[in-house]
């Protein structure tokens, strides 16, 4: 029965991380771009959701809506503010972008954080769940929600994957992540390219965020680990790999879950943080890498 | 540069003596703190302006240097010079375990691994609150000095000597090389220097300070603590301290510190959105002035 249960709940909590750490894959691999204030992003969705959801009792869709909404509304503003004028900027040495993007993005990451902690609340919440009830699944009584987390995340890299592969735009995508001068000398804009980008991401994030808020809650005091998470999941996966993403997420999904279940909970993100030191040591390109 | 120097000791030389006035214990306390940021600020300027690699871990080399400290005397009762030895070492060992596979490679691995191992070392303490004291925190029975003015001067002390030190690595050759390892690898390795080991010995000297900035703070506030030493947070201020100050300059972070700590002081009545106003003037000052405050000084003076 146990082990039944660890397959189901280790199943949809690697669904949601593969969501989670998809639109990270899809910023990195169209613009070079590591946003380590990812996390923000995500749980800016879950706040937002629960804000217009159940705090001001909107509903759960119309909070879910909203929460997507603020996804792509702090995506779109992250690049902007944020990544656009650092990849612009003179002053900085294109050696040197890079690292300043990082530390940029964590400093908005920490702003973001601090103002979702004084606007709504520092006590963590949890989103109103879209669909309720039980499930049974070979005798384990499951929430609907779980499933249905797993279901909606499955469809949105179903999704992905149709709208890269098989619309024009989305093979603009493609063909930025690699070769955006090619891209450029073929007549594409590729601020047109990086916007859409952006764009997508808002959209995965913000429903990664809102589902993530009503599985497990969330605060704005797990931001750092929820992108330390994210990320770790994109190396592990070999960075700019989306496959090698949704395999690396089910790795961690199942090592934590295990963990949970059968060691302790506290100890949950213990063995997928070594996994990842000995990945390092040992095959730096991740599972699915380029190198 | 030799007139900076000038400047810079006169004005350590200033702030040296302030203890000795009639300030109030507050005051030498404030300056206190702004000394520990300052060792922090510089080692980490060391990796990110020199060498390059952006390390989102100080706090992971300052809690390391901490807690071992700590616990070598609460729980083993050694006398306080040991202990702080023992939490540098520490440091130092811990951080060369974790950063050598991330340093032999290019790209964003140091910047996860230093991210992964605060994360990591977090979790350990919560795990551990036995012996660490977990959330509350680890208090610890000895004190540096009684005297906010003689625990000033350590911390003082440590300041100039850390200091000293990491500019003297920066302005020498080995700074050069770390400059070109940092700024072009591959013409680097073209001339024949093998860039790893550099990388790992300026990593070395950073978590040494860190580490024995991190212990010396333990037996100063009498206690280790994962908000004060260990939290991201508390490696983002380090972060912010540095580049405020501005990178490559070793003694700008000592500025970006004195700020960043005075900032505190004075926004403490708006509460938690002083984090934010002081990580939004940081992140201002990357997209308009990357070279940080001393940077704009110094370009201000050429022109």
């Amino acid at each position: 029965m146990l082990a039944v249960q660890i397959l189901i709940d280790g199943f949809a909590i690697s669904a949601l991380y593969a969501l989670g750490a998809l639109g990270f894959t899809l910023i990195f691999g169209v613009s070079g771009v590591l946003n380590l204030a990812h996390g923000a992003i995500l749980v800016t969705s879950a706040m937002v959701a629960w804000y217009v959801g159940t705090d001001s009792g909107g509903g759960a869709f119309t909070g879910a809506a909203a929460g997507v909404a603020a996804g792509v509304v702090t995506a779109f503003v992250t690049y902007g503010l944020v990544v656009r004028p650092i990849q612009r900027s003179k002053a900085i040495p294109g050696v040197e972008r890079e690292l300043f993007v990082l530390t940029g993005t964590l400093l908005w990451g920490v702003m973001i954080q601090i103002l979702l902690a004084d606007v709504f609340t520092t006590t963590p919440i949890t989103v109103e769940q879209l669909v309720s009830g039980t499930i049974d699944i070979f005798g384990v009584r499951t929430a609907a929600n779980e499933v249905f987390i797993a279901v909606v995340s499955w469809a949105v890299l179903g999704l992905l994957w149709l709208l890269v592969n098989r619309t024009p735009a989305g093979r603009r995508l493609l063909a930025a992540s690699i070769n955006p001068r090619a891209l450029t000398l073929v007549g594409v804009e590729l601020d047109h390219v990086h916007l859409l980008a952006w764009g997508i991401y808002g959209v995965i994030a913000g429903i990664a965020g809102v589902l993530l808020g009503s599985f497990l809650g969330t605060s704005s005091a797990y931001i750092p680990a929820l992108t330390g998470t994210a990320f770790a999941i994109v190396v592990l996966g070999g960075l700019g790999s989306v496959s090698g993403t949704v395999i690396a997420a089910y790795v961690v999904g199942y090592l934590e879950t295990l963990t949970a279940y059968l060691v302790s909970p506290s100890w949950r993100a213990v063995p997928a943080l070594i996994l990842l030191l000995a990945v390092l040591y040992f095959r730096p390109q991740g599972i699915l890498g380029r190198r | 540069m030799k007139k900076q120097l000038i400047i810079a000791a006169l004005v350590l030389v200033v702030v040296g003596l302030v203890p000795l006035t009639s300030v109030s214990d507050y005051i030498t306390g404030v300056l206190t703190m702004v000394c520990f940021y300052a060792v922090f600020a510089m080692s980490w300027d060391l990796l990110f302006g020199y060498a390059g690699e952006v390390n989102f871990g100080p706090s992971f080399l300052i809690g390391v240097g901490a807690y071992g400290a700590g616990l070598a005397d609460a729980d083993l009762g050694l006398p306080v010079a040991v202990c702080i030895a023992i939490g540098t070492l520490a440091a130092v060992l811990a951080g060369l375990l974790l950063a050598i596979p991330a340093l032999r490679l290019r790209g964003p691995y140091f910047g996860l691994i230093t991210l992964v191992a605060v994360l990591l070392l977090q979790d350990m303490i919560e795990i551990f609150a036995d012996t660490t004291g977990g959330e509350i925190g680890l208090s610890v029975p000895d004190v540096l000095a009684v005297s906010a003015a003689v625990n000033f001067y350590y911390a003082f002390g440590l300041m100039v000597i850390a200091g000293a030190i990491l500019l003297a690595v920066a302005n020498s050759p080995f700074g050069l090389i770390l400059q070109a390892a940092g700024q072009d690898p591959v013409e680097a390795q073209a001339l024949g220097f093998n860039i790893v080991k550099f990388k790992v010995v300026a990593f070395a000297i950073s978590a040494f300070f860190s580490g024995l900035a991190g212990a010396m703070l333990v037996f100063y506030l009498g206690t280790a603590s994962v908000s004060a030493m260990v939290d991201v947070a508390v490696g983002i201020q380090v972060i912010i301290a540095a580049v405020l100050g501005g990178r490559r300059t070793i003694i700008g972070p000592v500025l970006g510190a004195a700020f960043l700590v005075g900032a505190g002081e004075l926004l403490r009545p708006v509460g938690q959105m002083s984090g934010f106003i002081v990580a939004a003037l940081a992140l201002g000052v990357i997209l308009l002035v990357p070279d940080g405050l001393l940077g704009a000084l110094r370009g201000r003076l050429r022109a």
